[in-house]
């Protein structure tokens, strides 16, 4: 394999350097470097390969909105070298079976790594565990396990899923949504809710789940992630299951980090555009600013996509009949930058640790979200802050055009991605 | 005005008194013998209707009708709807079909939105899920005002389910661009959580409202809210937020009292009530199509009227 040096990259945003890439390596990190080949990075910031606890990659089941294949290209273009893929497939990944299927498809592709999430409950029924130590001993190594899309409501059945992961350190991810306080919900309960004549979909729906399942892990001593927390209420329980010292992570989509339910209303693609339908659901401007402060506190570890493809034909719908989601791989990173490098809530050295190390560690991810360093495998991202584009999905990797971003302008582009020293973006092109 | 009429907060104070005049130089033909008028000859008005509302349907056929509009009536039951059509699909075929204005009921809300997205006629929303049914708001608003004069400073009391009703949500818009005062009476399980960001009143308590009303307007309270736990029992909801003929009794002199309709006689509403002369009830079916008539008269282009009902 040839050396690569990657040359005067801002690591983390700080003083230009060189990287020098060997075997799959970084081997040096300095100044003066040289390789077999050479990539120029002059005003590009590196940042260790990014990590996404939360994709829906739709492989079994849903190819025709997305492929592992498809859904790995777009991560590899977002500057992803890791991502999870969630268990809510046809058949539903509550198997060693199907999550093996799934990760040898990722190992096929290539382009960036494929963690399978495993289901808590058998056909995400929310009835009886799935398998969860098969799931743990098979070839992908799940250790996460979600219903995501469905919540565990049962108090009983999710205290026994937080209690089994235990044995083999896993961790339960929550789709915290009470299912009773969101029948037909269509969304955020509030002021436009109202006026629009959608069925509300209050924050107490969420709040409650996660003010439980705190509870439940603080009782059982194990450990909780919640999943894509929407609202100013649950970032409270969760600074405060924090401050006892539980053991509790959280995530933020990088959707609720900059668009509001007001959009439903009035946007410039209409109204009632189910562009906008995503669970959660998009709330207000006080919980947008509410889960920014987390994200930047670290009350909330980290930001993961919730990326979510679907087919043209589910979302040119009236909006109830429309399906929920929106897909984010391929804008994530700009979209942080937007809701929070520009504003002064996170340096560089922040979103490596919200977008890369800390996802890693919640996933326990070896050989992801390490600092750029010599010794640690070169998955890496080279990113420029500097660029402006408007969003159009019609380049996109994704087989899915479903962007709530199309015509706004978003700063940044992914220039290059290294997965294990190869590179599988160069020049913001797959290679 | 604009192209479409989707939602009562669509028209200025300009444009709803527009459609009201309009609507009273309307009635004059509908006392005529013959009650057609040319103006809308050789246009299309296609009635689009999701969900089932024979009342609805009839009253803006005979509207375009009297206009001599040619009318398509497309109902989705036993239609391509049925078999899982897009209504992104149907609003393709209608604009193949080359429809003037496309006069939709559908039970999602928002749905002549998107109909409005994908169609180049006018849309005229005819109810759509729990969000709005504006021309409803502009014939009670034209029945109140042929009762009450100016609606400036009326008092419009509108009782019953809130929450879920469309007749609610375009009647509280149009009414506070006319100038009225609205307050709304509902058990708090029927209101809104965010109700009192809306231009009106609320109160829980209809006895304290009653006496100061102008107008008094019962909404129908659907039957399958009971199993929902939104109240107790339909007793209990008609003891408290019926109008029933003590409440009636208590009523000022000139006080109206309307409904949508369909009732449920002896739930919302005493037999008596509804049958009495200040009740307004049938009267409202009749300015339906009159109103109606305005509507599509206006959006289709449609000048000045003085000529042709001379």
């Amino acid at each position: 394999m040839k050396s690569i040096v990657i040359k005067d990259a801002k690591i983390l945003g700080g003083a230009p350097a060189d990287i020098l890439i060997r075997d799959g390596l970084i081997a040096e990190v300095g100044h003066g470097l040289s390789g077999d080949e050479t990539v120029g990075a002059r005003g590009l910031v590196a940042l260790p390969g990014l990590v996404d606890l939360h994709t829906h990659l739709r492989e079994p089941g849903r190819e025709d909105a997305e492929t592992v294949e498809t859904g790995t290209r777009a991560a590899a273009l977002g500057g992803y070298t890791a991502v999870h893929a969630m268990a809510n497939t046809e058949p539903v990944a509550d198997t060693a079976g199907v999550v093996e299927q799934v990760w040898r498809l990722g190992q096929e592709a290539g382009r960036c790594d494929v963690r399978p999430v495993g289901a808590v409950t058998v056909g995400l029924g929310g009835e009886r565990l799935a398998e969860l130590g098969a799931m743990a001993d098979s070839a992908a190594r799940v250790r996460v396990f979600s219903d995501d899309g469905r919540c565990v409501s049962d108090a009983v059945l999710m205290r026994r899923a937080l209690e089994y992961v235990k044995a083999f350190d896993g961790v339960v991810a929550q789709h915290a949504q009470e299912p009773r306080l969101t029948e037909g919900a269509q969304m955020n309960e509030g002021a436009v809710s109202g006026r629009l004549g959608l069925t509300g979909w209050p924050a107490v729906a969420e709040e409650a789940i996660i003010a439980r399942d705190c509870l439940l892990a603080a009782h059982v001593g194990s450990r909780l992630h919640v999943c894509h927390l929407s609202t100013q209420g649950s970032v409270e329980i969760v600074r405060w299951a924090k401050s006892k010292g539980w053991d509790v992570t959280a995530e933020v989509t990088p959707h609720h980090l900059l668009l509001t339910d007001d959009l439903v209303e009035d946007s410039p693609v209409g109204s009632y555009n189910p562009i906008y339908k995503v669970n959660p659901p998009l709330r207000t401007h006080a919980d947008v600013r509410a889960l920014r402060e987390a994200l930047a506190d670290g009350t909330i570890d980290c930001v993961a996509t919730d990326h979510a493809p679907h087919p043209v034909e589910d979302k040119e719908t009236e909006w109830a009949a429309a399906a929920m989601g929106m897909i984010g791989l391929e804008t994530a990173l700009s979209v942080v930058q937007e809701a929070m490098v520009e504003t002064g809530l996170l340096d560089w050295a922040g979103v490596a640790e919200r977008m890369s190390c800390a996802p890693a560690r919640i996933g326990r991810l070896e050989g992801h979200g390490r600092p750029i360093e010599a010794g640690a495998p070169a998955n890496i991202t080279l990113y420029d802050p500097s660029a402006r584009a408007e969003v159009d999905p019609a380049g996109y990797a994704s087989k899915s055009r479903n962007t709530p971003y199309q015509g706004r302008t978003l700063p940044g582009r992914v220039v290059a991605t290294f997965l294990r020293g190869r590179p599988t973006v160069l020049d913001g092109k797959l290679t | 005005m604009k192209r479409h009429l989707i939602s009562a907060a669509d028209l200025s104070r300009d444009d709803a008194l527009l459609i009201l005049d309009t609507a009273d130089e309307l009635a004059k033909i509908s006392e005529r013998s013959i009650k057609k008028l040319p103006t809308l000859r050789g246009r299309t008005v296609v009635n689009l209707f999701f969900e089932d509302s024979t009342r609805t349907r009839i009253s803006f056929e005979a509207a375009a009708k009297r206009l001599s509009a040619d009318v398509i009536n497309f109902s989705a039951k036993g239609s391509s709807v049925s078999k899982g059509e897009s209504l992104k699909d149907t609003a393709l075929t209608l604009e193949a079909m080359g429809a003037d204005a496309v006069v939709i009921r559908h039970g999602a809300s928002g749905a002549p939105h998107r109909l409005a997205s994908w169609v180049r006629g006018s849309v005229v929303n005819a109810g759509d899920g729990t969000h709005e049914h504006p021309t409803q708001a502009l014939l009670d608003a034209f029945t109140m005002r042929r009762r009450l004069g100016s609606l400036d400073g009326r008092r419009v009391t509108i009782v019953g389910d809130i929450l879920h009703s469309r007749v609610a949500r375009s009647n509280v818009l149009l009414l506070a661009t006319l100038g009225a005062e609205v307050t709304l009476v509902a058990p708090p399980t029927l209101l809104p959580v965010t109700v009192d960001s809306w231009p009106c009143e609320v109160s829980y308590d209809l006895d304290a409202v009653l006496p100061k009303s102008d107008v008094v307007m019962m909404l129908r309270v659907q039957r399958e809210r009971m199993n929902a736990a939104f109240f107790p029992t339909e007793r209990e909801y008609s003891r408290r937020y019926g109008l029933d003929r003590d409440r009636f009794a208590r009523l000022r002199g000139e006080t109206i009292v309307m409904h949508p309709g369909p009732m449920n006689r002896g739930m919302e509403i005493a037999a008596d009530v509804a049958d009495s002369p200040r009740s307004t009830i049938v009267e409202q079916v009749a300015n339906g199509v009159t109103t109606r008539m305005a509507v599509l008269y206006l959006l289709l282009g449609g000048a000045d009227l003085g000529g042709e009902i001379q």
